[in-house]
């Protein structure tokens, strides 16, 4: 108490109170940091249009860190016709999947590069039909996954209670079931980009594992068999573009590399 | 509220703010404030379905390998797609005219006509075999090891990655210079 009576005195002493709010506040204020994004932009109202690149410089001072919110802050104060997805803000929702400078990821988790030499562009998911400007038709993808029937299939549940599982079996699915169903990898894959219509892609792929390699699933057999042909997963070439991209840290190629050894020493 | 007082309903919320709480959220929030200015119009299921078929016709498809990020995963692959091609048709392409014309695609005359080439063609020729033929076949290393489950994580992705490029140019010298 004494010491904030003691300041208060000083403070009284040394400047008008008022000016000393107003230096405060411009002693905060920061330098503008401008910086040009180039963002991917598509209108389905004008659909004879091409794709193209336009162009916004925001100062990145009064901007968030992640590449989500400069797309906000420029949806918000510059352009509000611009389009993507997002929801979560905190890469849980995999929304805001999209290549940005190159990589897929997710803009939310994405931090923006601080350079204002250098720009950064936002495409779409690559190889995707684009229903307007960053937002692809996910469409295929959600079929694939439910073609894998992602569900718990066992033809004797116990009695009474649940199904029980040592911690080693439970641990297996560590790395694989914490997949967002983002879509960066499958559209960072080559393979997917080009067989799309039959290759069921990393994400699926992983997700088809998570379910074999489950101790409570028996239907094991038919999950492999669904597998067993030319295109659902052997045009995977072990690109590894999967695991470099995602956005979650997981390993979808050596998900996929587990069950060719599986299906191999059948 | 910045917002909502631009409207002019800063009084009606200053009212809300003193009702009961099941007041406030269900009757006046949903019916006042909420007013949308951009009208959209219901339609039937099967009509939504007609306009999105509609659009997919006109759809383009993203840029994909033009945009993307040149890494070593999918460089790696291509190189190894391109010299196994290459190799291939050097292989069948030199097999087929040893059947076509033997006369004139036998050793003797391979060799023949090799030896009547400049020093700097000769190497420059062995330099162009020698490099795929070593990529190719260290990198095929590294895919049977990935198919025995070995090297799976990212990081020993690039650390083979990095190796196979390294042993590549050593042995492509080496093939380059053997006399």
């Amino acid at each position: 108490m004494q010491s904030i009576a003691l300041a208060k005195q000083a403070l009284r002493a040394s400047a008008p109170s008022k000016i000393f709010a107003r230096s405060l506040a411009t002693a905060t204020q920061k330098p503008v940091l401008l910086k040009e994004f180039k963002i991917y932009r598509w209108n389905p109202d004008q659909p004879e249009e091409k794709p193209k690149l336009q162009s916004y410089t925001i100062d990145l001072n009064q901007t968030g860190p992640m590449i989500l919110d400069a797309l906000i802050k420029i949806k918000n104060e510059m352009d509000p016709t611009l389009t993507f997805r997002r929801s979560c803000r905190e890469g849980i929702c995999g929304s805001c999947a999209m290549n940005i400078d190159g990589q897929n990821t997710l803009a939310c988790l994405c931090r923006i590069d601080r350079s204002p030499t250098k720009n950064t562009k936002v495409y779409p998911l690559p190889h995707m039909y684009i229903v307007k400007d960053l937002v692809p038709d996910m469409t295929q993808f959600y079929k694939q996954y439910k073609s894998i029937q992602p569900w718990l299939q066992n033809d004797n549940p116990p009695t009474q209670g649940e199904f029980l599982q040592s911690i080693d079996d439970r641990k297996k699915l560590d790395g694989l079931y914490e997949c967002i169903l983002c879509a960066c990898c499958s559209t960072s894959c080559p393979s997917y980009w080009w067989n799309q219509d039959e290759y069921l892609g990393p994400a699926t792929l992983m997700q088809a594992y998570r379910w074999i390699a489950d101790s409570r699933d028996t239907h094991t057999e038919e999950r492999k068999d669904r597998l067993q042909n030319d295109m659902s997963m052997y045009r995977c070439h072990t690109i590894f573009n999967c695991s470099r991209t995602c956005p979650k840290g997981l390993n979808p190629a050596a998900a996929i590399a587990k069950i060719k050894l599986e299906l191999a020493v059948e | 509220m910045m917002s909502t007082r631009a409207l002019g309903l800063s009084s009606a919320l200053r009212t809300v703010a003193f009702a009961p709480r099941t007041l406030r959220n269900q009757v006046v929030l949903r019916n006042g404030i909420s007013r949308r200015f951009v009208q959209t119009e219901s339609l039937t299921p099967t009509a939504n379905i007609d306009i999105l078929n509609k659009q997919r016709l006109k759809r383009p498809s993203s840029p994909h390998f033009t945009i993307y990020q040149p890494q070593l995963t999918w460089i790696a692959s291509i190189a190894n797609r391109v010299t196994g091609a290459g190799l291939s048709v050097l292989l069948y392409g030199f097999s087929i005219a040893y059947l076509i014309a033997p006369g004139t695609f036998d050793s003797v005359h391979v060799v023949d006509f090799v030896h009547g080439l400049p020093e700097a063609v000769k190497y420059a020729g062995k330099f162009i075999l020698a490099a795929p033929f070593s990529f190719h076949a260290i990198n095929g290393l590294r895919h049977l090891a990935w198919d025995t489950g070995k090297f799976l994580s990212v990081k020993s992705v690039y650390g083979t990655g990095y190796a196979v490029l390294g042993a590549t140019a050593v042995s492509t010298a080496f093939l380059t210079f053997l006399k």
